[in-house]
């Protein structure tokens, strides 16, 4: 990165992917006039994530802070924008051929999907409060609209209207917390807070702790922590099923990097997070695992099951440490993987006639389309956490992580959670193959889209399975310059 | 060139690939192309990677190819990683080499079959699996092919599952061997416990510093290995499998029970020998094991009618001849005889295939006999092979089992007594081997005219392999002449480098003390050939010249000849003290423990769990405001928390 642009000393190549999806979605809102171009509208915005991940890869290793240090480029930062892009480039491919058969295939989703991609990209690359927040609403708003984005459909509005409402509210506690550490410490900016906390500890104490809780609020609203996680289930239920693939990855993930690093490096010395944090990991896992038990359909089920996989996240953030945290950074990585893959068999299937993807839906697929229900077979084990496929690596090492620093309990927990959990994912496998079916189940037709998905999805949730190794240092590298 | 290691597993496992996702989508030649060609290649990269190893110094030939890391977890550091050095070099020989050979015939063998895809996608699985066996470096590499073609077994002797013989022989197998496997798993772990490390270089190396020759912990460890290839390679009192294993297609047979897979326990021997070495306790069961189980199944070879199942016991007996050869510290010489029992074992095997083949799928020999001249290429071509296995001079298997039989008589591990075994079971060998050849190609024609009607030579796919493997089983052992005729033993020369020094220091002395050991040596080879010759004369006399005589022989020893024909009633034996009580026992489990107890926990839990998430759904009743509320009281607690707390 040594030929940088640059301009009154403002460094954009730190943004560099950043502009490229802001350029695309420029683009694209401008073809929306232009009726008869409204193909290119994906194709753009998927040469804008791929060129975006490209430019994200060549700044690895680059660290370095601009815009008046409002915007840090770190490691750290880059494996989460590749995250983001890896989820966001698999959830459009997806989502295309969806949308032409659902007859809702409008350009402005793209234009949508590229902003709310910004906006993560955003929160994960700054280490100020207010940007971090800049970036939240960036993401969010898009992200309202996505869930909405099935006009005809009650469901898909009430989705977009309850993301939106209860989104609203969460972002109202965040921005109190924002003022009161503001109030404590007279700065957003976390390497300031860090170098004054003795000082901000001794004098502003409550200020301080009240402004921490809330924004653990208002970031745990988006990862859905228990008890901040009741519009999951409506919302992923109603919003288009794409788009809940995309939700229940891409948002996590954004979330996952501003509370690594607001709670890990931002006030990693208030001793009472660590408790705090292993309570709300339990209540989710738990809940989570529970609520899913009982779900009929499997989108929402597939949304408790998010909701649980949260809470298993979650222990990096009460355990601490560069082991713990290249662990959740490794488990966000699979589960973008197998998450997405299994959202992708689940539109599929929905692209049947009067589908809603509930559970006696899948009956008899494993006789009508043999490879996918295998691949769906496969996502299930994955999520489960059974090797060799790479959810067993992702959990063995958020586990261990917790085992090493003490926090048997939490680890115990977290294995019959996940003991839990096994049932209604084996239920997938199960109705699909076992159950029995009147008459011949429609056959689905692949496109090459999906199937490129399906291809990509599956080999990164069995490769990944047989060859952790690569991807563990890679979680381990990224933490070079974080800490 | 040993940067290509990893190709020789990897193009058969590309081959079950293709052949497994397409099965009933590619027209048969392109199975048989991919089938065999993959398999081809392997041997050629084999034959490759013998000579390049070859050019190296004796001491170098030990190369080693890291893939990648495999399970990184603390401590436990497992690679999948290559090793090649003269054994494996030998073993990838004859693993490719025969089994390209039995691939070629396969296609003739099985051509309308209607599982014809699925059958090949499994034996390149089986091919994958045999090699990486041989080829892994460390133990849990070993035993993940050590699995693999057990399941590869499994699935092949049952492959017409639909006949319930075939299905049940199939789980027998599996049992069976899941019991070896557990003695191996239990070796792994107290050599993992012990050293540290599964990787053979480090353990070998390791392990004297550790354990103490001779000591409870390494016997008990060696003892437990042996455990596992006991079930593998079918010896008493886990032989029981491989008999009804040929309920699989005849190609199979000749593949993998009898030339590669069921040797793999003679293999891990081997590999393993420094261990053993150091626990002369277990190298004396090995020994007395494996002689047992020569003797004992070429006794009820000697009663059996169905061609196949003679082939197996004799299978089982040869392999106890291997066992005999590790157990007294020669193992060169078990190798040895693994590769000259795969060549003319594998030739019987398609040579019985062949005459099945011809004889409408006909397996008793008592309605065989005259097919001599109906099948002018497979009957010379399995006297070759039954030359080979009697061991007459100049054919493979006579330099192969001379050399154990010496051994073990001479070996500072043998024993006379041990010698003694194996000089019977030679002449027992010679005798039901002759006997089968007499049965079946020679005498008067005793099939019906419908069977006769229809006999004829096999096609090309068929015999050429035969005619290869005839060569094979002919000049295959001249690479390891013994050292009185005056030439090098090339095979034990090249296995040296493996074999440790230590072996050959304590092996030197008897070989070097010179005369008198040369005349004792001549002596008891002229004794087990005189021998051999006199069971041939005896066969030919009961089953070609007198065939009353043999009934006569039959009736007179009718106790005996029952309890052979009943093989000793070791299955019933077996059925009554251990398969009866386990499934009362498991009745037991099932009805009380199991469903009483187990389910009764099991749905208890359930059922808590399920009526909390009734709880829970009422709280997710979908209206905005009930979730805010939840929301601001969650938002009160986290802050009360950090306030007061």
């Amino acid at each position: 990165m040594t030929d940088y642009v640059s301009i009154l000393s403002i460094d954009l190549s730190l943004v560099a992917p950043e502009l490229v999806l802001l350029a695309a979605a420029a683009l694209i809102l401008l073809f929306i006039p232009l009726r008869k171009m409204v193909f290119l509208a994906p194709v753009i915005a998927a040469l804008a994530f791929i060129l975006s991940f490209y430019l994200a890869v060549g700044q690895w290793h680059y660290s370095g802070s601009g815009f008046a240090g409002l915007v840090t480029c770190d490691s750290f930062g880059v494996m989460f924008k590749l995250i983001f892009l890896l989820a966001s480039f698999l959830s459009l491919l997806i989502a295309r051929r969806f949308f032409v058969i659902k007859g809702i295939d409008k350009p402005e989703f793209y234009a949508l999907l590229l902003f709310s991609v910004i906006g993560m990209m955003v929160m994960a690359n700054t280490v100020d409060l207010v940007v971090m927040f800049l970036g939240l609403e960036i993401m969010s708003i898009p992200l309202y609209v996505m869930a909405a984005f099935n006009r005809r459909s009650l469901e898909s509005n009430e989705a977009g209207i309850k993301y939106f409402i209860m989104g609203a509210f969460a972002s109202a506690f965040l921005l109190m917390g924002i003022a009161f550490i503001y109030g404590a410490a007279e700065t957003t900016d976390f390497r300031r807070i860090v170098a004054d906390f003795s000082y901000i500890v001794a004098n502003y104490r409550i200020y301080l702790y009240a402004g921490t809780a809330l924004i653990l609020v208002g970031f745990g609203f988006k990862v859905a922590i228990v008890p901040f996680h009741t519009w999951v289930p409506d919302v992923y239920q109603g919003a288009p099923t794409p788009v809940t693939g995309f939700f229940s990855v891409a948002p996590k993930a954004a979330g996952f990097a501003v509370m690594l690093r607001i709670f890990l490096y931002g006030f990693e010395r208030i001793e009472l997070l660590a408790d705090i944090f292993w309570v709300l990991a339990v209540l989710t896992m738990t809940v989570g695992n529970i609520m899913a038990l009982r779900q009929d359909n499997v989108k929402r089920m597939l949304a408790y099951s998010s909701i649980a996989h949260a809470g298993y996240i979650m222990i990096a953030l009460v355990v601490g440490g560069s082991e713990a945290i290249s662990a959740a950074m490794f488990y966000l990585v699979a589960y973008t993987f197998f998450n997405i893959g299994a959202f992708a068999v689940v539109t599929i299937l929905e692209t049947r006639s009067g589908c809603k993807s509930d559970f006696v839906e899948l009956a008899g697929i494993g006789k009508a389309t043999p490879y996918l229900s295998a691949v769906l077979a496969l996502f299930m084990f994955a999520l489960a956490g059974f090797p060799p496929t790479v959810g067993f690596f992702g959990k063995f090492y958020l586990f261990s992580a917790a085992v090493k620093a003490g926090y048997i309990w939490l680890a115990v927990i977290g294995v019959m959670n996940s003991f839990v959990s096994v049932y209604y994912y084996l239920r997938v496998i199960k109705t699909s193959y076992m159950d029995p079916y009147e008459g011949q189940p429609a056959v689905v037709k692949l496109v090459p889209s999906i199937f490129l998905v399906l291809i990509i999805t599956a080999v990164g949730t069995l490769g990944l399975g047989f060859f952790p190794q690569k991807l563990l240092e890679l979680s381990q590298a990224a933490l070079f310059a974080f800490l | 060139m040993f940067d290509y290691i990893f190709l020789v597993p990897l193009i058969p496992l590309l081959g079950f690939i293709f052949n497994g996702l397409l099965i009933g989508r590619v027209p048969r030649p392109l199975i048989s192309l991919v089938g065999c060609l993959t398999v081809g290649v392997s041997f050629i990269l084999s034959v490759f990677l013998f000579f390049a190893l070859k050019s190296l110094p004796a001491e170098a030939r030990f190369i080693e190819q890291v893939l990648f890391s495999w399970i990184p977890a603390g401590s436990f550091q497992v690679d999948v990683a290559f090793l090649l050095d003269p054994l494996s070099a030998v073993m990838i020989l004859v693993v490719s080499g025969v089994g390209f050979l039995i691939h070629v015939y396969s296609v003739g063998y099985m051509h309308s079959d209607p599982g014809y895809g699925r059958y090949f996608a499994f034996l390149n699985l089986f091919t994958f699996s045999m090699l990486t066996l041989v080829l892994a470096n460390n133990f849990l590499l070993m035993f993940v092919g050590w699995e693999g073609v057990g399941l590869c077994s499994y699935l092949l002797i049952g492959f017409w599952f639909e006949k319930k013989s075939a299905s049940d022989a199939g789980k027998k197998a599996f049992i069976v061997n899941r019991i070896g496997d557990f003695g191996f798993l239990l070796g792994m772990f107290l050599i993992f416990w012990q050293v540290g490390s599964l990787h053979f270089d480090t353990v070998m190396k390791t392990a004297p510093l550790v354990f103490t020759a001779g000591g409870g912990l390494i016997t008990a460890a060696c003892i437990l290995l042996f455990v596992g290839a006991i079930g593998k390679s079918a010896q008493i009192p886990l032989y029981v499998w491989l008999p009804d294993a040929m309920e699989g297609p005849t190609p199979v047979s000749a593949l993998i029970h009898a030339a590669t897979m069921v040797t793999a326990g003679v293999y891990m021997i081997a590999r393993t020998h420094d261990l053993y070495l150091m626990a002369p306790d277990a190298l004396m069961v090995v020994a007395v094991i494996g002689a047992a189980t020569a003797f004992f199944a070429a006794t009820i070879g000697l009663a059996q009618n169905d061609i196949k199942r003679v082939l197996a016991y004799s299978t089982v007996s040869q392999l106890g001849y291997m066992f005999l050869a590790c157990g007294v510290a020669s193992f060169a010489a078990g190798i040895f005889h693994l590769m000259t029992h795969a060549f003319f074992k594998a030739l019987l095997f398609l040579g019985a295939g062949s005459v099945i083949h011809a004889m409408s799928a006909e397996q008793n020999m008592r309605k065989m006999g005259g097919l001599k001249k109906y099948l002018p290429i497979t009957y010379p071509t399995m006297l070759v092979a039954t030359l080979a296995i009697a061991g007459i001079p100049g054919f493979s298997g006579f330099f192969s089992k001379d050399e154990i039989l010496w051994k073990s008589f001479s070996s500072h591990y043998g024993h006379p007594f041990l010698w003694v075994i194996g000089f019977v079971t030679a002449g027992l060998t010679a005798f039901y081997m002759f006997r089968l050849i007499y049965l079946t190609f020679h005498g008067q024609e005793r099939m019906d005219d419908k069977t006769r009607h229809h006999l004829h030579e096999s096609p090309r796919t068929m015999t050429v392999p035969l005619v290869i493997l005839a060569v094979l089983s002919v000049v295959g052992g001249w690479v390891g002449m013994p050292h009185l005729f005056g030439v090098t033993n090339y095979f034990e020369h090249w296995m040296e480098p493996v074999m440790t020094p230590g072996y050959n220091a304590s092996e030197g002395p008897l070989l070097a003390s010179g005369g008198s050991d040369t005349g004792m040596e001549i002596l008891l080879m002229v004794l087990s050939v005189g021998l051999v010759l006199a069971a041939i004369y005896a066969a030919r006399y009961y089953y070609q010249k007198n065939i009353q005589a043999a009934t006569a022989l039959r009736e007179k020893l009718s106790g005996l000849n029952k309890l052979l024909v009943n093989k000793y009633y070791v299955d019933e034996i077996y059925g009554a003290v251990i398969v009866r009580p386990v499934v009362y026992g498991s009745i037991f489990l099932w009805k009380v423990v199991d469903v009483v107890l187990i389910d009764g926990l099991a749905n208890g839990l359930a059922t808590i769990a399920r009526d909390m998430a009734e709880v829970l759904r009422h709280m997710q009743s979908g209206q905005v405001r009930r979730y805010a509320t939840l929301f601001v009281t969650g938002v009160l607690l986290v802050i009360a928390y950090f306030v007061f707390g």
